[in-house]
């Protein structure tokens, strides 16, 4: 199995090993394609989410969706944000790149 | 009673050790060399540096360092000073002295120097090593342990396996007794209502949400919470994502109380442990990485620790063993030498959360009986200690003591 559900209320599944894209996985006995390879542990939306609609994993709110996603799309940074503090990541042009 | 320890280390204030440790520690980073000098010598033979790196007394630090000098796993203790810093010394060496063990100070501008203090620090230890040889032994039960846990370099699949799998060995130790402690309020930030409906006691559970919401504030104003971007690159999106996979490890326990570093639990069951200092935030990050953490929950007494890790950390520390539970069954792979249990099995189908907290709990005994953990094997003795102040906890916090 390539995703496991963790709560029956999650709208998300979560990936158990890493793929390649254009690998197929099913999500509720329907097909779908992954346009770009993506590693384990990362989310994949279990059903249509609307922008602003909670994303729903351990049955419990992990923040909330800032664009439309489909189902079978990519769960992360560039769809969902955190209801509490900003997210830090590396690309975001806050890294320290040295004094000029 | 079940026997955990047939011949643990005996200390005279009644605690028990599950190993015999001869720390020797700084008491200022112009110390360190020389103690680094001195602990390199021995380090096949568990002893150990730790030490405060400041120059200004602290309360905290104070009383963290007495707290780790006077643990259950140190048998014996080398204080190097340097001779003008704030750190109050004598105060330091008494307590440890009145808690019987041996102790000696050696101060390097009153001893001749580096090469002099090196010398004389080398001579205790060789001497002190040989005494420790005879230390008093008595059998260890299972409520008499202390477990801590931690998780670091977190990923999308440390919240599936590792962590609930270190739930599952917390629900099998605190139902046989043995004290379990579980911390960093900072990620627990989203998941404190959950949390808080566990308390023993509605006062705790005020409590337990009163301490997360400190945590928010104090991220809040220093503008960085506790996420690293290893975290975003293993899949997890939101603070409140990895503060749900974190919370798995508390188990499905009673919390009985929370606690604040330094404060050793009189009874068993599960505490949380609030790391996060009290008052205006000043000293900057409540904990800079995850060994600050580490020393936290050893200095609550912690004879072992279980860390999760998905990304995949290597550390180990000072004082107490610490066992590395993988979360993600790459990781494992690649850095099986670092790591006890694999975790991340359970995603392969090789096993279940149940199967990982029996072998958790069964480690845990192994490593309490002396055997080595992977990051004691490879030398790993990381420690690192700051500046901090916090309020002394009130009688809500710990409702099984009334």
């Amino acid at each position: 199995m390539k995703t496991i559900q963790i709560s029956p209320a999650d709208n998300i599944v979560v990936l158990t090993m890493s793929l390649p894209a254009g690998v197929t996985f099913e999500i509720d006995g329907r097909e779908h394609r992954l346009p770009v390879a993506i590693g384990l542990g990362h989310k994949l939306a279990a059903r249509s989410i609307q922008r602003g609609e909670k994303i729903i994993k351990y049955g419990v709110s992990i923040g909330s969706a800032t664009c439309g996603i489909e189902v079978g799309e990519h769960v992360h940074l560039h769809n969902m944000q955190s209801d509490y503090l900003p997210t830090f990541t590396l690309d975001q042009g806050r890294e320290f790149r040295g004094i000029k | 009673m079940s026997v955990l320890h047939p011949t643990a280390f005996l200390r005279t204030d009644g605690c028990k050790g599950i190993r015999n440790t001869v720390a020797v520690v700084y008491l200022v980073e112009c110390a360190h060399h020389v103690a680094r000098e001195i602990q390199y010598h021995f380090r096949e033979q568990d002893v150990h540096l730790l030490g405060f790196s400041g120059c200004y007394p602290n309360e905290y630090s104070h009383r963290m360092l007495i707290k780790l000098c006077t643990h259950p796993n140190v048998g014996a203790v080398l204080l190097l000073s340097l001779g003008c810093e704030g750190f109050n010394r004598r105060g330091l060496l008494g307590a440890i002295r009145e808690s019987g063990r041996p102790a000696e100070l050696l101060v390097i501008q009153e001893t001749g120097g580096t090469r002099t203090t090196t010398t004389s620090g080398l001579e205790w230890v060789q001497k002190t090593l040989r005494e420790l040889e005879s230390s008093p032994r008595a059998p260890m039960a299972l409520e008499e342990l202390v477990v801590g846990t931690v998780c670091g370099g977190s990923d999308g699949t440390s919240g599936i396996t590792a962590n609930p799998g270190i739930g599952r060995a917390f629900d099998q130790l605190v139902g046989a007794g043995s004290t379990c402690i579980f911390e960093e309020t900072g990620e627990l930030i989203g998941c404190e209502q959950i949390m808080a409906s566990r308390a023993a006691t509605p006062e705790l559970a005020e409590i337990l949400i009163a301490s997360v919401a400190k945590a928010a504030r104090y991220y809040a104003t220093l503008g960085h919470g506790s996420f690293a971007p290893g975290n975003a690159d293993g899949g997890l999106t939101t603070q409140e994502e990895k503060s749900m996979g974190a919370y798995s490890k508390s188990g499905s326990s009673r919390i009985s109380g929370l606690i604040k570093p330094g404060d050793t639990p009189r009874a068993g069951g599960l505490y949380l442990l609030d790391v996060v200092p009290d008052g205006d935030v000043r000293f900057g990050f409540p904990n800079i990485n995850d060994n600050a953490e580490i020393v936290e929950l050893i200095a609550c007494g912690s004879h072992v620790i279980l860390f999760a890790t998905g990304r995949g950390s290597i550390v180990g520390s000072a004082i107490s063993p610490v066992i590395k539970v993988c979360a993600n069954p790459e990781t494992f792979r690649n850095l099986s030498d670092d790591m006890d249990i694999d975790a991340g099995r359970i995603l392969e189908g090789r096993g279940t959360l149940d199967d990982v907290g029996t072998e958790i709990v069964d480690l845990v005994k192994a490593v309490s009986r002396g055997k080595q953990t992977a990051s004691e094997a490879l030398g790993h003795q990381e420690f690192v200690l700051g500046y901090k102040s916090f309020e002394p906890i009130n009688p809500g916090c710990h409702p099984t003591y009334q």
